[in-house]
């Protein structure tokens, strides 16, 4: 039954009702927050402005040509760089000279982000730069550069998405190291099971549980339909499309139930006994742990002094506080660089 | 009337367009006039710069003309200028309320011109996001009609319940209106991790609080007072006006291009179309009310099927459209959204024509504004639901 | 010599026996407590009204309300105020230049007039007419030819059009009005507002229940509110100003302190009816029915309180008024408004029948019991 469907009701109930949906919100939480005081926290992915790490820039043009506005100036010379060998040919590089933004005509499509080829552009969620004068939103490059400092790391893809080409490399070479790895063990199982050892059978189901813990997809989804689903629509009536969907459906439920039953089951069993290695095997570890490298552990500390500072020269809260994150990395990165330095020497 | 005086009077305005023309009719004792009203462009009751020209007898409506125009942004002259890419950020544009549902029937005219193979993951995706969209298309109407009767509130609490699914939204897209996602052969980049159980808890959220709006404004006396028999639209008069949407519905017609010629997978999906007896306001404010409603039954049907799988299909580095024209229709949020495409092989289109929901439903105003009176007049202009930008592209 | 003249003793006819705290022996003195108190319930009662409505609604909407100007935005309409002083006054180049200039006024002295006779504590009141609600009702309706002016001489049709919509919308509900307050007038037996309330503290019905008149005179309490949520055009009766059709109606071409002064003609006709309807049905100061302040003593109604009851009646009567003033922001929240033709029919059809058959039932009761 829809919600819109009439009830007859005496006069009155629909006025009492009105009063007492109203009433119900005057003891709750207000849903508003006061802004210039709470910031809001946006999601990474929010196309507040457009942010230039001007040093990736090669001057290839391809934003400026590409934005349906043409609201991106950039201008450049060539520079003579001298030859890198002994008698080699001097080489010609593009110097960036202004590239500016006018957000006054930018309509926020976001394609010049998308087809930069050398990662210079990206999305900040910073949306604080109003300006009483329209002029004013013509941004040179020294300001689009303060923004990189905002940018948000990306956020992880859902689990049911389709890897980057380099990813999937990676955890291709990787699966089939473990599967040599994994036959490897199996064989040594069975050896000791024909040895008539009691083997413990703990490190079965721990190898096969922990190539699946996160991953909550159903291989072959979309081809399997649950049959009795099926049959069950068409004696209702229902279309062919329309049962073979539902059955479809059906199945993908029920195998998510099962395989969330059997990690259930294996994790109250042999879960404390699972080695670590095995727990690296599930299918997304690898490039978890690729970008964790990239990253110094750690990175939302902030460099208070360089925090202070800013506060200091009257930047806004949040760009300081981008600015010392950053500074932090920095000093940590470079403190792990000299480290090893310091330990191959 | 035949044996009385009639005479017209031009009381000069300010500028041309605002000249009073008063038709003075019977003897000279007692004068009564037409007063011509202007609501709009700029008018609490036109959301938008819709302007209406009424004739007034009193509070009593002669005759109604919708002036359309003040918005042209000339759509369709800039698409022919634009590669694809950039049509899509164009068209969600023009119906500001329904981004998504725009540029998902440029991306579907495109990739039928290109007869390009879409991915599963990516069709369940934008069904997810198109079928969000319009819940917030209609929770903006139900709240600005009802502040159009009088009724503050549900514009608040309408206003509350948007933002928390322009943040969803936002989180995939990074846009709030706005939000540029697909492309040819599918969407951008996929949806972030956790943005499915985020869709879960505001499917439940928004379950929760849609009986407040009927507890609020549907079973309010007053609401019913003042919508019930206010401006019916019969079926035929609906159809001859090309009429389409949540009016057509109301009218007791379920014509819904989700049902009757299915894009994308809606053909594998259980879709109601809620429908209305009479087509009047009321009706038209349930059913809006009512596909809210079935929209979150497609979403938790949509959150079943979504499985692994790419999200776009390997893009030329120019997309160019083959020689030869296509129409593609969706149900958008307000009615029937119609492109036609027509290429000349290059990467821009030869033409690029919409058939806009919104254009069409202001053309059944003067029918159904006719002989009524003012409060009930913008009664009936929030029940026919329009966007400005929409009609005038 | 020019007190005497304010003596009950000597002058009988309009003003009658309860000697107000306020009436001293310096004439000059005494006037000017009198209009500072009529100017504190319009200014300062008012904008506490204002903010109340300001914050009440807020909450209701799910959301915070003005936060910024003072404490949780207490200071918000004072703000509002300068603001629209510091605005241009601008005047449409057809309208009525002196009409124009003086519609917000008409507008707004007959509310602070209607403050001299409530009362609002023991002894706290301006003037007792012994007339007092007929001049209450009365003087509450000027108002609407200001409002009529304003309409007219904007020279602007949404203005025209709120200014008549008012004009129709007052008549109609101003006789549901004074019918029922002649119910009220009928069962005190007297007109004067100080009597009312009296009668109040002193009313059994059966000779033990101890009662106010909204007791026995639900229906004419129910049928007051209406009226006057009409007669201070509050939602859900807001035609004359119902901003998706006519924009703002008679305020539409309306800038700087002459709109201010319309707004406050708003939200001070809302205190005064919420002291109109606190004074008649809800029993003025008194804390709960047959319930006395603390350190008076009653006799026959007539209460001689010490600095403590006065002041504690006071507060009882402002609480009143702003739970009242709450009650209108609900409504106004909750609902949609009516059109103007059913708005008519309400009064005619509904409210006036039933408001003669209460004053029939009222009468008999009285004879009766």
């Amino acid at each position: 039954m829809s919600i819109t469907t009439p009830t007859k009701a005496p006069f009155g109930v629909g006025l009492l009702k009105g009063l007492g949906v109203t009433l119900k919100f005057l003891f709750k939480k207000p849903a508003t927050v006061q802004y210039p005081h709470v910031k809001p926290d946006l999601p990474p992915r929010t196309r507040g402005v457009i942010a230039l790490f001007d040093e990736n820039c090669t001057v290839c043009m391809l934003c400026a040509r590409e934005c349906p506005d043409w609201c991106i100036y950039i201008d450049s010379h060539k520079e003579k760089l001298p030859a890198q060998k002994e008698g080699g040919r001097e080489r010609t590089r593009n110097a960036l000279d202004r590239f500016a933004i006018d957000f006054a005509l930018c309509m926020y499509c976001g394609i010049c982000v998308d087809v930069c080829p050398f990662d210079a552009l990206f999305w900040s969620p910073e949306f604080e730069y109003s300006e009483y004068d329209i002029n004013g939103l013509l941004h040179e490059k020294e300001r689009l550069r303060e923004w990189a400092d905002t940018v948000p790391p990306p956020p992880a893809l859902d689990d049911g998405a389709d890897s980057p080409a380099e990813v999937a490399d990676a955890i291709a070479a990787k699966e089939n190291e473990l599967e040599a790895a994994h036959a490897k063990s199996e064989q040594a199982e069975q050896a000791e099971e024909a040895a008539g050892d009691d083997a413990p059978p703990k490190t079965k189901p721990a190898a096969k549980t922990g190539t699946n813990v996160a991953d909550m997809h159903v291989e072959g989804a979309g081809e399997q339909i649950d049959q009795a689903v099926y049959d069950e629509q068409i004696a209702a009536g229902k279309s062919e499309r329309m049962a073979r969907a539902k059955a479809k459906a059906a199945w993908v439920r029920a195998q998510k139930k099962a395989k969330l039953a059997e990690q259930e089951a294996s994790g109250g069993d042999g879960g404390g006994d699972e080695p670590a290695a095995d727990a690296g095997a599930s299918t997304d570890a690898p490039p978890k742990q690729a970008l964790a490298d990239v990253h110094v552990e750690g990175a939302g500390e902030i460099d208070q002094a360089v925090y202070d500072e800013q506060i200091a020269a009257g930047k806004s809260e949040r760009m300081a506080r981008a600015k010392a994150k950053a500074a932090w990395v920095r000093a940590q990165k470079q403190k792990q660089l000299d480290d090893e330095e310091g330990g191959d020497a | 009337m035949s044996d009385l005086d009639t005479t017209e009077h031009v009381l000069p305005g300010n500028a041309p367009g605002e000249d009073v023309i008063f038709e003075l009719r019977g003897d000279a004792d007692f004068d009564t006039a037409e007063m011509s009203l202007s609501i709009g462009p700029a008018h609490p009751a036109t959301h938008g710069v819709l302007r209406v020209v009424l004739d007034m007898d009193g509070e009593r409506i002669r005759d109604a003309r919708p002036v359309i125009g003040y918005m042209h942004r000339g759509f369709e002259k800039l698409a022919e200028y634009r590669d694809y890419r950039q049509i899509m950020a164009l068209t969600n544009r023009h119906d500001w309320l329904s981004g998504f549902c725009n540029e998902l029937g440029v991306a579907l005219a495109v990739e039928k011109m290109m007869e390009m193979e879409v991915p599963d993951r990516a069709q369940w995706i934008r069904m997810l996001l198109a079928e969000w969209n319009r819940v917030l298309n209609h929770l903006m109407f139900i709240g600005s009609y009802a502040i159009e009767l009088g009724a503050i509130t549900p514009m608040f609490y309408a206003f509350r319940e948007r933002e928390e699914i322009q943040y969803l939204l936002e989180s995939a897209t990074g846009g709030r209106l706005h939000f540029t996602y697909n492309q040819p052969g599918g969407i951008k980049i996929d949806l972030p991790k956790g943005f499915l159980r985020q869709s879960v808890e505001e499917l439940a959220t928004m379950r929760a609080r849609l009986p407040d709006y009927v507890d609020l404004v549907l079973g309010n006396e007053i609401f019913q007072a003042r919508t019930k028999g206010i401006g019916p639209l019969p079926p035929e008069v609906a159809l001859a006006y090309g009429v389409t949407g949540p009016s057509l519905h109301a009218a007791g017609v379920p014509e819904d291009s989700r049902v009757t010629e299915p894009y994308l997978k809606y053909g594998e999906l259980d879709v109601r179309v809620p429908t209305g007896d009479n087509g009047d306001s009321f009706d038209r404010f349930a059913v809006l009310l009512g596909r809210i409603e079935a929209s979150l039954d497609i979403i938790e049907q949509i959150h079943d099927h979504i499985g692994p799988g790419p999200v776009n299909t390997k893009l030329p580095k120019i997309v160019k459209a083959p020689e030869g024209a296509t129409y593609v229709r969706t149900e958008n949020p307000l009615g029937q959204l119609g492109y036609f495409l027509q290429s000349d092989g290059s990467k821009n289109p030869w033409r690029f024509k919409m058939r806009t929901p919104s254009f069409s439903n202001v053309q059944a105003l003067p029918y159904l504004l006719r002989g009524q009176l003012i409060p009930d007049a913008v009664a009936i202009l929030g029940s026919v639901f329009f966007v400005v930008g929409d009609v005038d592209r | 010599m020019t007190a005497a003249v304010l003596d009950p003793a000597v002058v009988e006819g309009l003003v009658a026996q309860s000697a107000s705290l306020l009436t001293l022996d310096n004439f000059w003195l005494s006037a000017l407590l009198k209009i500072l108190l009529c100017t504190v319930m319009l200014m300062v009662v008012s904008l506490v009204g204002g903010y109340l409505e300001h914050k009440a609604m807020a909450h209701l909407q799910n959301r915070n309300g003005p936060m910024e100007a003072g404490w949780h935005g207490s200071l918000q309409l004072v703000a509002d105020g300068i603001k629209f002083i510091q605005k241009e006054d601008i005047v449409p180049q057809a309208a009525d230049r002196l009409v124009f200039a003086v519609a917000p006024g008409v507008a707004l002295v007959p509310v602070l007039l209607g403050f001299l006779v409530i009362p609002l504590g023991p002894g706290v009141w301006a003037e007792d007419l012994e007339l007092g609600l007929f001049y209450a009702l009365a003087i509450g309706s000027i108002g609407v030819l200001g409002i009529l002016m304003g309409g007219w001489a904007s020279a602007n049709k949404f203005s025209l059009m709120g200014g008549i919509r008012a004009a129709a919308q007052l008549i109609a509900y101003e006789l549901p009005l004074i019918l029922a307050a002649a119910a009220v007038a009928i069962q005190a037996g007297s007109l004067s507002l100080v009597d009312i309330v009296e009668s109040q503290a002193t009313m059994k019905i059966f000779g033990t229940v101890s009662m106010w008149f909204v007791f026995p005179q639900l229906l004419g309490f129910a049928i007051f509110v209406t009226a006057a949520l009409a007669e201070l055009s509050r939602p859900p009766f807001d035609m004359p100003i119902a901003d998706s059709e006519l924009v703002f109606g008679y305020m539409t071409e309306y800038t700087g302190i002459k709109f201010a002064m319309f707004l406050l003609t708003e939200y001070g006709g809302m205190v005064f009816m919420s002291a109109l309807i606190s004074v008649l049905y809800l029993g003025g100061w008194q804390p709960l029915p047959g319930v006395g302040l603390p350190g008076c003593e009653a006799v026959g109604g007539i209460a001689d309180c010490g600095a403590l009851g006065t002041l504690l009646g006071v507060g009882i009567t402002l609480g009143k008024i702003m739970a009242i003033i709450f009650f209108m922001v609900w409504l106004r929240v909750a609902y949609p408004r009516l059109r103007e033709d059913q708005l008519q029919k309400i009064s005619w059809l509904v409210l006036i029948p039933l408001s003669l058959a209460n004053i029939v039932v009222v009468a008999i009761g009285k004879v009766a019991l």
